[in-house]
Parts: structure tokens; sequence; C-alpha cells
């Protein structure tokens, strides 16, 4: 195909004005970070500040409970990750493959999981983990999240299971296998992408919950980082300098795994677009 | 290698019955091939002897041994795949030794297996290569390789080349039997193609909904074919059929069709004079003669380079001829044929063979 420049040059305008449309925010929130408490309001609206710096930083590293917060969230998020995606791994093969009795009432059940919104549930769920004392705890954050998320999740790994044909189960049966055998050795590596796309979606939903983070956490030693973001609120005065920088520091690990995805994320989100 | 016997199999899938009662005895070294339309049952039975099905009800012993309830992995057997089922993640040669390392065979016993078997089928260059890297034929081999390299009891084939393009399809078709007079295995080979069914088959089963219509050497279905739709599917343009009625007088007899010719024919034991019955030919059988019986209306001529397959009409009925006479390429608009007896085969009204 031919393509005529001028519509090409338009193209990658649309794009290009897309791409600063969705990273402003995050543009913003490096500027802010970097300019000295002096400057905020002192220089009108700037693209950046006359003199930058990194005190913002150094402050939340060095003074706050931020650390705690970010040593939080990574738990929060990363056991959230792992223990929703084996289960939806696990879920979602069942529901791709095998035949069984409540299956249909199963999958709606889950549906309706989906529909409520948040907020309704968050006095009953804290009715019920209090007196389980799960209420102020890591576990019961992680316990929360996880039941959130393995509906989606494994609506998400059954479809990637739906795209690998059962013939390879099959043969890999015949050649002696046993159904478990075959899912662990053959199925299972052809399903990374789809585990990854899911790990990174339960981590970065995990790493974000506001509502149920507030609401179950008090105190700073369980809170994690959303949380903690409203410390930096105070009666008088917001400390935007410092929220900021916290907030780009809180980037940096989902940043960082999905850098260590995107490879099959990629792959994962696309599968089964065309036949291999 | 081994023997399967099949008793009264029938399979149903919820309510619906896809099979209705198969009997089958397979011998020790034999090439069978279930060969019918989309439908008819025949993959249905294939992964029922794998153990990819549930037995509804009836019997299937490999070697005399009951297997109903074994999972496919203690069956030993394998099976070739339409879409070959290679496995993407792994290389061509660890494909191919996928069963006998869980078998935990011994290191050096994989590389003979593996490597004996990708020199039968020429894939020695490409043992590394993954299977994207390869092309259908390359595939299709490799697919074989897998099922050879462990010497199982039984090899099963479902519509194997029916993804490749035809000139390949061809040349897999002799590698398949070449491989089988070498290892002389006991094979299952299902398909819709009837070439297949009649190059490979030592003996063909036809099926047709559920129910097996002729077993047979190919010979046997092409010359003898039980019933109306073994007459119909095998053979290459298909049989040519006339309905009428059979009217024996004195010691011959017609076949009166519906505008009230009379096509001779052989006198018939075991039909009674009157009765409903089929007339069927086959295009290669037609006899072109300038004095013959019957006057055909030529409506389209198919070259084929081997032959030529002329589309006429006679006595309102389209048929096929099939004929190598080169002069008939410009027929003009009409032609004579005569209807060989000793080549005509009569069904009754249910489509039963009558001899």
């Amino acid at each position: 195909m031919r393509s005529r420049p001028v519509l090409t040059i338009l193209h990658r305008l649309a794009i290009l004005a897309y791409i600063v449309f969705a990273l402003f925010p995050l543009f913003w929130l490096l500027k802010v970070s970097v300019t000295p408490n002096d400057l905020l309001y002192s220089e009108g609206v700037r693209m950046w500040p006359s003199r930058t710096t990194f005190d913002h930083y150094a402050f939340v590293i060095a003074h706050s409970a931020f650390p705690t917060f970010f040593k939080n969230s990574l738990i929060v998020a990363g056991s959230t990750a792992i223990t929703v995606t084996v289960l939806a791994s696990l879920a979602g093969y069942a529901l791709s493959r095998f035949q069984f009795r409540a299956k249909y009432w199963i999958v709606a059940l889950m549906l309706v999981t989906q529909m409520f919104p948040l907020v309704m549930l968050v006095a009953p769920i804290f009715k019920m983990l209090s007196p389980l004392g799960l209420t102020n705890s890591l576990t019961g954050l992680v316990i929360v999240y996880t039941a959130f998320n393995v509906p989606f999740a494994t609506f998400l790994m059954q479809s990637f299971f739906d795209g690998i044909p059962k013939d390879l189960e099959e043969a890999a049966m015949i050649d002696g296998a046993t159904q478990f055998v075959a899912f662990r050795q053959i199925i299972l590596p052809l399903t990374l992408p789809g585990i990854a796309a899911t790990l990174g979606f339960v981590f970065t939903a995990a790493w974000s919950e506001l509502l149920f983070a507030l609401m179950l956490i008090s105190g700073n030693d369980a809170s994690t980082f959303p949380v903690g973001l409203l410390t930096f609120v105070s009666k008088f005065s917001v400390d935007f300098g410092q929220m900021m920088a916290a907030g780009v520091l809180a980037l940096i690990p989902a940043c960082l795994f999905f850098l260590l995805i995107q490879r099959y994320l990629v792959q994962g989100l696309t599968a089964g677009a065309v036949k291999g | 290698m081994a023997s399967i016997d099949i008793q009264s199999i029938r399979k149903s899938f919820g309510t619906f019955p896809v099979l209705h009662g198969v009997d089958l005895t397979i011998r020790d070294g034999e090439f069978i091939v279930l060969v019918g339309p989309s439908g008819c049952g025949k993959s249905t039975l294939l992964r029922m002897i794998a153990g990819l099905e549930e037995v509804t009800s009836g019997e299937i012993r490999i070697d005399g041994k009951r297997v109903n309830d074994l999972p496919p992995k203690d069956r030993d057997i394998a099976m070739v795949f339409q879409s070959y089922a290679l496995y993407p993640h792994m290389s061509v040669a660890d494909n191919m030794s996928y069963s006998l390392r869980l078998r935990r065979s011994t290191k050096e016993k994989i590389a003979s297996a593996v490597g004996g078997a990708a020199a039968k089928l020429g894939l020695e260059p490409l043992l590394e290569r993954r299977p994207r890297a390869l092309s259908g034929g390359q595939r299709q081999r490799v697919a074989m390789g897998r099922a050879i390299v462990r010497q199982p009891k039984a090899f099963l084939f479902d519509e194997p080349l029916s993804n490749l393009d035809a000139r390949l399809r061809e040349q897999m078709r002799a590698e398949i039997k070449k491989l089988h007079g070498d290892l002389r295995a006991t094979s299952i080979y299902v398909t819709h193609d009837q070439i297949e069914a009649m190059t490979l088959a030592d003996r063909i089963v036809a099926m047709h909904g559920g129910i097996v219509q002729q077993l047979g050497s190919p010979l046997e279905l092409y010359d003898r074919p039980a019933n109306l739709f073994v007459a119909g599917f095998i053979g290459s343009p298909g049989m040519n059929f006339f309905e009428g009625r059979y009217l024996v007088s004195g010691d011959h007899a017609d076949l009166r069709l519906s505008n009230g010719t009379m096509l001779p024919i052989r006198k018939r034991e075991g039909l009674e004079s009157g009765s409903a019955a089929t007339l069927g030919i086959r295009p290669e059988h037609v006899v072109l003669a300038d004095n013959g019986a019957l006057e055909a209306g030529v409506d389209l001529i198919e070259p084929t380079g081997f032959g030529i397959i002329m589309h006429v009409t006679i006595h309102g009925i389209p048929m096929k001829i099939f004929s190598q006479d080169r002069r008939m390429l410009k027929p003009g608009p009409a032609i004579r044929v005569d209807l060989p007896q000793d080549r005509l085969h009569l069904f009754d009204s249910e489509g039963k063979r009558v001899d």
C-alpha cells in the first residue's frame, strides 16, 4: 500500500497529540516534585521551574514514613498479584476445558460479584474482618484484594486458555502425560503472555487501591502508599512538593514491573487476534 | 503392535446419538481407513479408541485388553492430528522426544530413537528448529516422527493430510504408505477423501450417519458397493444413478424410467418385478459407441488432461461420462452411448445392493 505523506503526517500528529494529552499529568507530577517550595506559588504557571531541587525526594525518603508505605504496598500488591494469578490460572483452565454441572452458575455468580459498587461492600467487609483481627493488617488487605480480583482475572485467563488448541493437551496426553502434567508442561508455558497480563493488571489494581486501604487500615504501620500520600495533606496546608515526589517514587515499581513483562504483555493482549 | 477389537460401540453427546453400534476387528499390522462425510462419526470413533472420548456403551480392546476406562497415556497408542498439534515452545527434537522423556527413557535411547525417526523422515537438518519455522509439509513430518519415535501398539491418524496442498498431500500419502510398509504397524486412518482411503487402506470402513455402511478392501467397495451411499461416495467422478421400476419379462429384465424408457438389465434374484429400484453406473464404465442404444445430449466438457469428464443428459437425467477419447473434446451436440450390463449396479428401494 502506498501512503500519502500528508495523511501520514496527520496520523502521526494525532498520535502525538494523544500521547501528550495522556502523559501531561505525569509530567506535571514530575515538575512539581522538583520545584522548590518557594517557587511553587511565586513563579506563576510555568512548564519548568527556573531552579530545580531534589530536596523533596530526600525528605520523603529520609524523614517521612514513606519507605514503610512503599514496603507495605509492595508486599500487598505482590502477594495479591501472585495469589490471584495462581487461583485464576487454575480456575480459568477449569472453565475453559472441563464440563461440570454447576459451571453455568459459577460463571453467573462470578459475574454478579462484578456488578456491585465496592462502596456498598465496605461496611460488611469491615464487620467480617474486624472480629478475625484482619483489620489494620496487610493480610486482610491481601485477602480482600484477592477476592475482588479473582473473578475478572479468571475470565481473563479463561480467554487465554480458550485460545490454545485443545489438540495440544490431547497430543500430550497421548504422548503419556496426565492432564495436570499436560497443563504444566504444555499449556502453562504457552499462557505466559496471559499470566504476565494478569499479573500486571492485578498488581497495578492492588498497588493503587485506595478505598479499602483507607477503610480497613488506620495508623502508619500498615498503610499502603495511596493512604500514605494523604499524610502529606495536613490540617492547614498540602505539601505538594513532597506529595508529588512520593508519587513519582511510587510509580517506579509499577514501571519496572511493566518493563519486565511488556514483552509478554504485547503478545498477551493481542493473542488470538490472528491465526497463528 | 497389536490387534484392536471394537464391539457394539455406541456414543451419544448428551441425548444426541453419534455412533449407533459399531463392530470392527482390526488385525495386527493392518491399515484400516475410516471414511465418510463430515459428521458421520469417524473421528469420534477414532478419539474413543485413543481415549479422548468416553465410551457410552460397548467395549474396546487393544491387544485383548479392555481399555474403555484407561486414560490415553496408558493405552500405548500414538496419534497424528489434523492440526499436527506440535508443541510450539519446543524444538523439533524435543517435540519428538517428549513421549520418551515422560517415560523417563535413558538419554542414549532417546537420542537413538529420535535419530532413527528423523533419518526415516528426512528431518535431521530441522531438529533444532521450532515448529513455527517449518513449512506445512515439514510440520506434518514432525507429527509423524513424534508418533513413530516410541513404537506404540497402534497409530491413529485423524485427517492428517487435509491441511496440505494437493501436490504435497499426494507425496505424503505415498510416504505414509511406504512407512506402513516398513513398520507394519497397526494403523487406523480417518479421512473424508475417498482417494486417500482407496490408496492407503488394506480395508476400508465406509461410515455414514454413525453406522458402518460397508467394510471391505478398496476394490470390493469399488466393484461391489453394498448400498447407494457407498456407491455414490467411492469413485471420482461419482456414480450415475437412474431411478425407476424393475420389471421382469421372461428371462430378461428392464428398468423402466419415469418417462417410460426401458433400460435392459440382467435379471436379479430376490427383487420382485414391479418394485422401485435404482440403477448405477460409474462414469468410466459408460461406453461411447456410434451405434449406441442411448442418445445423450452434451451439456459441458471438462478436460482433465488425463481424460475428459463429459456432463450429459440422458432421458432428462443428468449424468457424467469419463472418457480418454480426445475426439470427445469437441463431441457435437449429442453422442450415443451404451451402458454395458455387466457394469451396472442395482439397488432396491431401501438402497441395498441386489445381485
